[in-house]
């Protein structure tokens, strides 16, 4: 029953566009142009009887999926976190990044043969900021004062502050293009490359091509069917066996015994999630930066990416970026495990004999106990006596995680830098019940803020290199691993790139793929 | 045949004050556990506002009597209400689960049900002789094995090795024999812990019998193994062969949520477990209902099949024919 690396809801708030993505496996068919034709059945391992195809409840990597293969964004996030124009051709924002006027593509239908038109860009956008609603991504949307149709193809977005990163944002899976007026959502009506024609929640799903649709190479299967398996044990089964093309999340265990099949490939990416134990800055005793420094140096993160991960996954360095986002500054000295030190700066805040109460659960990723036991063991040649509690799977997330000083913790990719530091690190976060180490710190507020509107590259990686320093010096969380997403597929699949924010290619395996 | 029926229509009435207590016990139970369906379903990116509005819009906020009683009269009406977390109506989110849950039950007890008795009466035949040591043997085996571990030894064997039957037993064509070919891995994984219960059970009723100085009797008479077995201890033995036999029905409908897990198998277990998950209360206690119905239906069944197999319920009537 793993779920290795699947991502929790939270992260699905803003989908992911891993900008600079690195990947391990070179693609397949990169040369080779697309085909047309055959039934792609996938087994997803992250779904619920409460899926919907409501774009303001995408909750698991399911509905991610469907949304994509029945509707569009504005902008697609590419591999590589590169964005690429889905429904609007072009944007452009103002100098100061607080107004963006998106073009609108000419001659795109909606499945039932309706054109589309800027006022099913304002309504798809009003559904989620409307009052009572009860968006995931409302929060988010909170920095749109307007959004206006300006003529028969322009949609135009005011801002309530500057956000270079705004075109980013509407790549996210809750911001797909439904029809004017459109609140019955279990049609599944878009713009999309597939339409609907079966959802059992928590079941399957089955969706045929869309005959006309508008971009080229894409949406290349007659059908495509998605089901729900829980256990990895029978995802594996169902791919050895033929019932299924191709499925997410294989436990790391299983992927030696996987590649020995001629007929089975491993993809393997590296993504933006990140593993974490969160301490709280403002509670005792992790108010003391000499002892989150301590906790810091007292855990061995080459282990634990070995032992937990499989060695599916690189260690962290106490900041939440990785190589995979685009101001990663890799130039930071990698922390490494290091009781000594950890046992200086425990003197130094007085606090010899430790003791901490680390809250764990499986809830935020497949090992996490394993983890937290691991590091109880390796803090115990520091001088610290770190106690494992086993918190129940249910309700991890509303109450352990964000109330406890110290907890287990895991973070999806987010779209951008600016997204994933204002979420994770501001004053903003904390207010949003997103900062989990309610780190307050007045200079990382500022660089957030300032980078957000900076449209030169180098000056916002100058100040995103600084904002990582902090974090890393100065921050509550021990940040020791980032994951690799692995998804197995037959090898009958081509595909080009593979995206590193989601896994099966960033949740567009149906709309990117086809049968060599 | 009054004392008979009367006894019957006492059991219904019985089974039915049953049902109602337990719509109590779990309307109640449900409700007492932790955390909120409103917070459950927005996950962890749950904001006090979007909670709020969640929670209105689900008519959370009414009193718990006033729920109850919306509730029961809803059941008394047929209608089981709508999904906290996707809004369809339940009674259309149930019932081909309970298709499936139901297929699959049948075809394992049609495998497992008679060829327990059956191997469960051949074994007291040959007592302590080659064929009940093995099947006595096999039985523990196949009972003492956890199911999934049974179920992955199957597929690794039918399905990853030989590749005769499917891996998951998820079919979107519904012909017959592709039907049965899809139920076939569930069905036996099912079947080899239920014969096993059976014929231990059909075997321990008989030989509780066989002790019964009737028994010898017939024996000094002159009757043959199976005849003693058959005409002389089974009739007395059916009372509680009828009620492990029904058990395992009753197992066979509820129990069989792993099973469901490991072949992909959408039934009725596997949306009780993941609306509890949800916090999904109206489909949790439709599923409950469902399930203490169906035990509750099939004990009345394994009553009103003893009464009528006990002959000592039998003989007020026998003396009024004579008379």
């Amino acid at each position: 029953m793993t779920n290795h690396g699947y991502p929790d809801r939270r992260s699905l708030l803003l989908g992911a566009g891993a900008l600079g993505a690195a990947q391990l496996l070179p693609s397949n068919a990169m040369a080779q142009a697309p085909k047309r034709g055959g039934a792609f059945r996938v087994g997803i391992s992250d779904f619920a009887t409460s899926d919907s195809l409501d774009p303001t409840l995408v909750e698991t990597q399911f509905s991610q999926h469907l949304q994509w293969q029945l509707r569009n964004n504005l902008v697609e996030a590419g591999p590589g976190g590169k964005l690429v124009p889905e429904l609007a051709e072009s944007w452009e924002g103002s100098k100061d990044a607080k107004t963006w006027t998106f073009k609108l593509r000419k001659g795109v239908t909606f499945h039932d043969g309706k054109s589309l038109t800027p006022a099913d860009v304002v309504h798809s956008f009003n559904t989620h900021r409307r009052d009572g609603s009860k968006s995931m991504t409302k929060p988010i949307l909170a920095q749109i004062a307007t959004v206006k149709a300006d003529g028969p193809d322009t949609v135009v977005f005011e801002l309530v502050d500057g956000n270079v990163g705004f075109p980013a944002l509407t790549s996210s899976v809750g911001l797909v293009i439904i029809p004017d007026g459109d609140t019955d959502y279990r049609r599944g009506m878009g713009t999309g490359g597939y339409i609907l024609e079966q959802f059992e929640p928590g079941v399957r799903s089955r969706v045929k091509r869309n005959p006309n649709y508008w971009k080229a190479g894409r949406g290349n299967f007659d059908t495509v069917e998605m089901i729900c398996i829980k256990d990895a044990t029978a995802r594996a089964n169902a791919l050895l066996t033929g019932q299924i093309d191709a499925y997410n999340a294989v436990d790391p265990r299983t992927v030696a015994l996987l590649e020995r099949n001629a007929a089975v490939r491993i993809n393997r990416v590296k993504s933006k999630a990140h593993f974490a134990f969160p301490m709280m800055v403002d509670q005792a005793p992790f108010s003391s930066n000499d002892v989150r420094l301590a906790m810091k140096y007292a855990i061995d993160r080459e282990e634990i990416v070995k032992r937990v991960l499989g060695g599916f996954g690189s260690p962290g360095n106490d900041h939440p970026l990785s190589a995979a986002y685009e101001f990663y500054d890799g130039s930071i000295p990698q922390r490494a495990y290091d009781p000594d030190k950890a046992k200086f700066h425990l003197a130094k805040a007085g606090e010899a004999n430790l003791r901490v109460q680390l809250h764990v659960s499986e809830t935020p990723f497949a090992g996490a106990t394993d983890a937290a036991v691991l590091f109880k063991a390796h803090a115990a040649k520091a001088g610290i006596t770190v106690e494992v509690v086993k918190e129940p799977e249910d309700g991890y997330w509303s109450s352990v995680w964000n109330k406890k000083p110290l907890c287990t913790s895991r973070w999806s990719g987010r779209i951008n830098d600016d997204v994933l530091l204002t979420l994770g690190y501001s004053d903003t976060g904390t207010k949003a019940g997103w900062n989990e180490t309610r780190i307050s710190n007045p200079r990382l507020n500022a660089i957030v803020a300032e980078a957000r509107k900076e449209f030169d590259t180098g000056k916002r990686r100058a100040l995103y290199s600084e904002a990582q320093r902090i974090i890393h010096d100065d921050g509550g969380s021990n940040i020791f691993a980032f994951a690799d997403f692995l998804d197995a597929t037959s090898r009958k699949l081509a595909f080009g790139e593979l995206a590193g924010d989601w896994m099966l290619d960033g949740c567009r395996a149906s709309e990117r793929w086809w049968f060599a | 045949m009054h004392g008979v029926l009367a006894m019957i229509t006492q059991r219904i009435a019985l089974g039915i004050a049953t049902l109602f207590v337990i719509s109590l016990l779990v309307f109640l139970a449900v409700d007492m556990l932790p955390g909120d369906p409103a917070e459950a379903i927005l996950g962890q990116s749950a904001t006090p506002a979007s909670v709020a509005a969640l929670r209105q819009e689900l008519g959370l906020n009414k009193p718990l009597v006033v729920r109850y009683a919306d509730w029961t009269a809803g059941l008394l009406r047929g209608d089981f209400g709508r999904s906290l977390a996707n809004d369809r109506p339940i009674a259309e989110l149930i019932a081909p689960r309970l298709g499936a849950t139901l297929s699959l039950a049948a075809l394992a007890a049609t495998i497992a049900l008679p060829l327990g008795v059956l191997l469960g009466i051949l074994s007291s035949v040959h007592r302590d002789r080659a064929l009940d040591r093995v099947a006595s043997t096999a039985s523990l085996l196949a009972i003492s094995f956890p199911e999934f571990f049974t179920a992955y030894m199957l597929v690794a064997c039918f399905s990853v090795g030989l590749g005769w039957l499917p891996a998951i037993s998820l079919s979107s064509q519904g012909g017959i024999v592709e039907t049965l070919t899809m139920l076939a891995l569930p069905a036996l994984t099912l079947s080899l812990a239920v014969i096993g219960y059976v014929l231990r059970m059909t075997r321990a009723a008989i030989m509780g019998v066989m002790a019964s100085p009737y028994v010898e009797m017939a024996r000094l008479k002159g009757v043959g193994p199976w005849g003693v077995v058959v005409r002389h201890a089974l009739p007395n033995a059916l009372s509680p062969i009828i009620n492990v036999v029904i058990i395992n029905l009753a197992y066979l409908v509820v129990g069989v949520v792993v099973i469901e897990v490991v072949f992909v198998y959408p039934g009725l277990g596997q949306l009780l477990v993941d609306s509890v998950a949800k916090r999904d209360i109206p489909v949790v206690q439709a599923c409950c209902m469902l399930f203490a119905g169906t035990y509750i239906g099939l004990n009345l069944l394994a009553d009103i099949l003893a009464l009528l197999a006990n002959p000592r319920l039998r003989r007020p009537r026998q003396r009024e024919a004579r008379a």
